[in-house]
């Protein structure tokens, strides 16, 4: 959004700085996630412990983030659009760095759920794995390009990941329900698909600080949400059990 | 809306507004007087001087003619000019001009810049000051002490000296005024750059009070100009050409001075041409100096 | 939040600009030690110890009569030119004390220039008004000084808008383009440190930020103590801040350490705005 340039060459230039250590944060993080989806669906251990060792970059950044925009808002005292991009890039650091977080869990769980031979296949997680990805994708193609509309359209679809979890979410209780053996990797899997989830709302998170960095006014308060996991009852399986 | 019809203020302690109002009609009252009084004052001052440079051209225009310019004082009936009166009076102020100015800007430079609060730069005003209001006659009668004695004789010298002395307090006070108008951090962003004292003052301050500077030389000019008693004492005038300083030296005042009060008619015109030239000289010197200042200002 | 470092950590190549908040100090080009004051008996300055670093700016600030630009005006000995006001202490600057009597006025003040408040163009033209100052200490050839005004000029951010009329007089330019004229004339004599008194308190907005602009890029060559009251102005200009408050410097720091966490409960006070 910033088309001229500012008169100080050097404030320009620290602004420009911190885009490019946001869009840095951003490229790690959702190289995480896509080794973490790897590790899940290929059981790649190798791809799962490059997930953990990416972490402590991301927290590096993370604070190096926050200690160049303190100094900025001390020493440039930026108003305006500068002020809403210095303060998102403070809260966004914030998402980007649970994001991280996330994935570096689903890698962990991934490592446990590999000793397991499942009999169901992954397709659900895998196409709820790909679709966090584009939006992931999308989000910080439009921290890079300080980018509203890409902003809103991560901001809309968070709906279809929501509904996926929903569908996984019954699935694997179905799954537990037909046999106690299958307990303890569908509860891994219901902790990676919540994962996933939480990926996919704190994407959303920084497609709303996007959005009001750029215009300057936020999107309506109430995000679509499809995740009604909160509500879901599978009644009891009727291939009877004692 | 008048300061007394508007809706009393709702706040603190109330107006009496009657009472305003009747003071406010007095003091429209006084304001009209005065205004009358004001301008009754200028039109006096105005018919004065209109009927001052009525006179003159009334009676001088009629004598005017290119022998005035030409031709030399000659005893009255023989259709004589002022040529030597003029170029008297332009050769006394010149040389007095030439004289005076830069002994005044120095002296002027000296309180400005130097001098500050001391005890030798408050005589020096003072004295100055003083010398500015002096009467011209003792002016000249001081150089006859101590110049025409000496010589054994009158001279243009002698006047144009005597001129100078009247040059040098105008020059002092306009110089210093013009100096001490200029801003402290003007001089302290050439001192800033390494500019010893004088070069400070002479290609910073006299450029940028020249203007002013030149205005009071011209004011100067205007006033000797038109100086008769100094110069009764010392270039005397003198009926011949001559353009000799140690001699005598015909001057357009003097001239006007001997011929008004003679008996002989062409003389009295000359008279009147003499005081036309002079007057209406210096007007124009005056105007021109004037329009300088408000410029500059 | 975690703890305010003044380091950019894990970073290799320096970003212009960005370097500024890495508080990396040069060696002082001037350090004065020790430095008393006094207008006739009033002691104005305190016991003052400050280094100014070289080709970087030095920020002071401090509320109204607090003795920054006093400071200001002794390091280029300005104050020689009024009787009754004197400074005690030393001033070093090349291993020589600068306040010491024996000293050649004029070739100090070329060596240390000073840029006043309110605009000063000389009554002159625009290129009389910077040779002025060159033909003070150097006799150039004709062509040697239209390549200085021009190298003044430019370096001053000023070319650009005066070089078709460098005949006409310097009084015709706006405030703003003035005081630019007034840093070309003073660069011009080619100093070693530049001295800002306020450049910038009697101007516009715009023309503030062509200054602050113009200050970044001088600091590549010049030292450069810049005088403000406007303690943002030294947030956003100044690597080294030094906080006066009644003649005595309270506290020194780098710009981002005095803006972030001062380390004295008055600067604390003054930058907040909870007095002064």
């Amino acid at each position: 959004m910033a088309d001229e340039p500012h008169l100080i060459k050097s404030f320009e230039q620290e602004l420009r700085r911190l885009r490019d250590m946001m869009t840095e944060m951003g490229g790690i993080v959702e190289n995480q996630v896509a080794l973490a989806a790897v590790a899940i669906l290929d059981r790649d251990s190798t791809s799962a412990s490059r997930v953990v060792e990416e972490d402590p970059r991301v927290d590096a950044l993370e604070r190096e983030v926050e200690q160049f925009v303190i100094r900025m808002l001390a020493l440039r005292q930026p108003v305006a659009g500068d002020l809403r991009q210095a303060v998102a890039a403070l809260k966004m650091t914030v998402d980007l760095e649970r994001i991280g977080d996330y994935a570096a869990n689903v890698a962990k769980r991934s490592i446990v759920l590999a000793q397991f031979t499942l009999p169901y296949s992954l397709a659900g997680l895998g196409h709820m794995a790909r679709l966090v990805q584009e939006n992931l994708k999308l989000t910080v193609d439009a921290i890079g390009d300080n980018d509203a509309d890409k902003a809103m359209q991560v901001w809309r679809s968070d709906l279809m990941v929501d509904d996926i979890y929903t569908v996984i979410f019954r699935e694997l209780i179905t799954y537990m329900m037909e046999d106690p053996r299958n307990i303890t990797p569908c509860t891994h899997l219901l902790f990676i698909a919540k994962n996933l989830e939480r990926i996919g709302d704190h994407a959303t998170n920084i497609a709303e600080t996007i959005y009001y960095a750029v215009k300057g006014e936020s999107l309506p308060d109430a995000r679509p949400k499809g995740d009604s996991s909160a509500y879901a009852m599978v009644p009891p399986s009727r291939t009877g059990e004692s | 809306m008048s300061a007394t019809t508007s809706t009393p203020a709702q706040y603190g302690p109330q107006k009496d507004l009657a009472v305003a109002r009747v003071l406010g009609r007095r003091r429209k009252r006084v304001n009209f007087l005065s205004k009358i009084l004001c301008v009754a004052a200028t039109l006096i001052g105005l018919l004065l001087l209109a009927s001052i440079l009525i006179t003159l051209l009334y009676l001088g225009v009629g004598g005017l003619s290119l022998s005035v310019f030409t031709s030399m004082t000659k005893p009255p009936g023989s259709n004589g000019g002022l040529l030597n009166a003029i170029v008297g009076t332009l050769i006394q102020t010149a040389i007095g001009t030439a004289i005076g100015t830069p002994l005044g800007m120095m002296a002027g430079t000296y309180l400005a810049e130097y001098g500050g609060g001391s005890v030798l730069s408050n005589v020096v005003r003072f004295v100055s000051d003083v010398l500015l209001s002096a009467p011209s006659i003792l002016i000249g009668l001081f150089i006859y002490e101590i110049l025409v004695v000496p010589m054994g004789g009158f001279s243009g010298i002698a006047g144009s000296l005597a001129l100078a002395i009247i040059v040098i307090p105008i020059v002092v006070r306009t110089t210093e005024d013009m100096l001490r108008l200029i801003p402290v951090s003007l001089r302290e962003a050439a001192a800033g750059l390494g500019a010893p004292r004088w070069k400070v003052i002479v290609f910073v301050c006299y450029r940028a009070a020249l203007d002013g500077i030149m205005t009071g030389v011209l004011l100067a000019v205007a006033r000797i100009a038109g100086e008769t008693a100094p110069l009764l004492f010392t270039s005397l005038g003198n009926l011949n050409w001559s353009l000799s300083l140690t001699k005598p030296m015909s001057s357009l005042p003097v001239t006007i001075y001997q011929y008004a009060g003679s008996a002989f008619n062409d003389w009295v015109q000359l008279a009147w041409v003499g005081a036309l030239l002079i007057t209406f000289g210096v007007l124009a010197i005056n105007i021109i100096a004037r329009t300088l200042l408000r410029n500059r200002g | 939040m975690s703890a305010m470092t003044n380091d950019i950590p894990g970073h290799a190549a320096p970003v212009p600009g960005v370097t500024r908040a890495a508080a990396q100090l040069n060696r002082p080009r001037i350090s004065i030690r020790t430095l008393d004051f006094y207008y006739g008996s009033n002691r104005a300055l305190k016991n003052i110890n400050l280094d100014l670093p070289e080709r970087q700016v030095t920020g002071m600030i401090g509320p109204s009569g607090c003795g920054k630009s006093t400071l200001l005006r002794v390091l280029n000995r300005m104050y020689d030119l009024y009787p009754g006001q004197r400074a005690t202490g030393e001033v070093m600057m090349d291993e020589e004390n600068i306040i010491a009597p024996h000293i050649d006025l004029n070739a100090l003040r070329a060596r240390i220039g000073m840029v006043f408040q309110k605009p000063t163009p000389f009554p002159m033209s625009i290129r009389d008004n910077i040779a002025f100052g060159v033909r003070l200490h150097e006799r150039l050839s004709t062509s040697a000084m239209e390549e200085r005004v021009e190298w003044s000029l430019t370096r001053g951010a000023l070319w650009g808008e005066v070089k078709d009329r460098l005949n006409t007089s310097a009084l015709g330019l706006s405030g703003g383009q003035q005081q630019r004229l007034c840093i070309a004339r003073t660069i011009a004599v080619r100093p070693e440190v530049i001295l800002l008194d306020e450049p910038t308190s009697a101007l516009d907005p715009i023309s503030t930020l062509k200054i602050e602009e113009l200050i970044d890029d001088l600091k590549r060559d010049f030292t450069i103590a810049l005088v403000t009251h406007n303690m943002q102005q030294a947030a956003r200009v100044a690597d080294q801040v030094g906080f006066f408050y009644l003649g005595e410097l309270v506290e020194v720091s780098s710009a981002a350490q005095m803006f972030t966490a001062p380390k004295e409960r008055r600067t604390q006070d003054y930058i907040t705005g909870r007095f002064g």
